[in-house]
């Protein structure tokens, strides 16, 4: 579905984050981008969500080039995200608005788009259908990755890109909100990439782990994952050997 | 307070050019109600509100285009500087003799003093948008035009109220100025004109607390549309 093939990539007047870095990502996959801070994980989430574009080789989305932000790719950052000076409700449906305000160009918005899930719907499923009349700055971190969550989910993509989506939280709703994300990833069929620097998060969400050195990045290191799908697995054996076999990794690879 | 004050001086002083308080609002009540004082009451609001209008009109589409591009706003910014720090009362005789009597150069320079602030002040508050919130919203699909609408615009309305906030006293004192020259109407060619000409002071007085009640009506105007246009600055 996703296909980078040696692409290049750097910020004006540094170093080359991505030199002829190639990585294939299958339909209904779960990933997790994990790298220490200040190695190129967030740019590589911003290439996939057409923000940035690599200098040379070539990123597509079921086959087609990246030129700009794809209608059903959808992107939840660590926070920030949420418009301040609206409601839940308004952050929630600013989506629909956007593609309503360019009607449906193709461009901006797919041809005709109606969601099978209304606003409330995606509310209610998240747990802030008490909430929807509050403002950002009245919600905990919990609830407002909740209603980002739902902005996009509204969308109905079929990529969700997420950027340390619960680092700024505290651990039981860290714990929570990993766990509704996997719930939603099965639910609604996504291929799902979460970039942390978080171990145990990356074990937790990950099905398989690309693990990111310093830059530039030319290798692609690939971890798989297949017993994080158990149910018992955050207290098996098998997650507290990934996470040493990680560390070590990481480790040598630094 | 200030009118037990103003009393005590009126009764030690005695002077014609200290009238007492009490002489003061008769005359107030006196000039409203014959129409005489609200006339130019009216004058003077519609001058500081145009000019205001004015300048939210100029000012917050190039503040958001210097807010948006670093570039735009390196080439114009010494301009801006060089402009900003310049009282603009002295502008007043240029401005009168270049567009001549009536409401339209007082008005530009209500527009003038306010534009700069406003400029200034949405330029900074669009360049300070984290550049998260501006990403995120483009990955929902989000161009330029949408940018403005959702983010850009909803922003600099904070940054568009200050501004008027801390320009609106000058404005008033501004428009005092302006209005003595090449025109019958208005608060300032009242007061002056009551002040030097009739030598009828309750009623220079009348017209100062008229124009201070304006300048505080504009505040608290001012201070009524934050709470209409921002709830989410009250409900933290």
């Amino acid at each position: 579905m996703i296909d980078l093939e040696n692409i290049s990539f750097g910020y004006p007047n540094s170093l080359l984050i991505f030199k002829n870095f190639s990585w294939h990502v299958k339909k209904g996959e779960a990933w997790a981008v994990l790298g220490p801070s200040g190695c190129g994980k967030s740019t590589l989430l911003y290439l996939l969500a057409g923000l940035r574009f690599p200098t040379s080789g070539n990123l597509s989305i079921n086959k087609t080039s990246l030129t700009r932000p794809r209608p059903h790719t959808g992107l939840i950052l660590q926070d920030y995200g949420l418009l301040p000076w609206v409601s839940v409700y308004q952050n929630a449906e600013l989506g629909i608005r956007i593609r309503n305000f360019y009607g449906p160009d193709g461009k901006h918005a797919p041809e005709i788009f109606k969601p099978k899930k209304s606003v409330e719907d995606w509310l209610i499923r998240l747990g802030l259908s008490g909430l929807s009349q509050k403002y950002p700055g009245q919600l905990s971190g919990g609830q407002r990755q909740r209603t980002a969550i739902a902005r996009t989910l509204v969308l109905e993509p079929d990529i969700l890109l997420m950027d340390e989506p619960f680092s700024s939280l505290d651990a039981p709703t860290r714990e929570d909100l990993q766990k509704l994300t996997l719930e939603l990833w099965a639910e609604q069929e996504l291929t799902m990439l979460i970039v942390t620097h978080t171990i145990e998060e990356a074990a937790i969400l990950g099905r398989k782990i690309l693990l990111l050195r310093q830059p530039p990045h030319s290798e692609t290191v690939i971890i798989e994952n297949p017993s994080s799908s158990r149910d018992d697995f955050r207290h098996s054996i098998d997650y507290f050997q990934l996470i040493r076999e990680l560390r070590q990794k990481m480790e040598m690879l630094n | 307070m200030l009118f037990i004050v103003w009393q005590l001086f009126a009764w030690l002083l005695q002077l014609p050019i200290l009238p007492s308080p009490i002489a003061v609002i008769q005359e107030l009540g006196k000039e409203l109600l014959s129409g005489e004082l609200f006339w130019h009451l009216l004058a003077s609001l519609w001058r500081v509100m145009t000019g205001t209008f004015l300048a939210i009109l100029l000012a917050v589409p190039a503040g958001l285009f210097l807010g948006q591009s670093k570039s735009l706003n390196r080439f114009f910014s010494p301009y801006i500087y060089l402009l900003y720090p310049i009282p603009k009362v002295v502008f007043v005789p240029i401005i009168l003799l270049f567009l001549g009597i009536g409401n339209l150069p007082k008005i530009i320079i209500i527009t003038m003093i306010l534009f700069f602030q406003i400029l200034v002040l949405v330029r900074d508050q669009a360049s300070g948008i984290r550049p998260e919130l501006i990403q995120s919203v483009q990955s929902l699909g989000a161009g330029r035009r949408a940018l403005f609408r959702f983010v850009f615009l909803p922003a600099s309305i904070p940054a568009i109220l200050t501004a008027i906030r801390q320009s609106v006293g000058t404005a008033v004192a501004v428009l005092y100025i302006a209005e003595l020259f090449a025109t019958q109407k208005g608060l300032g060619y009242y007061i002056y004109l009551n002040g030097s000409t009739y030598f009828n002071y309750p009623a220079m007085y009348a017209g100062i607390i008229m124009m201070s009640l304006m300048g505080l009506s504009l505040y608290f105007a001012t201070d009524w549309f934050e709470h209409i246009l921002t709830p989410w600055q009250y409900n933290e």
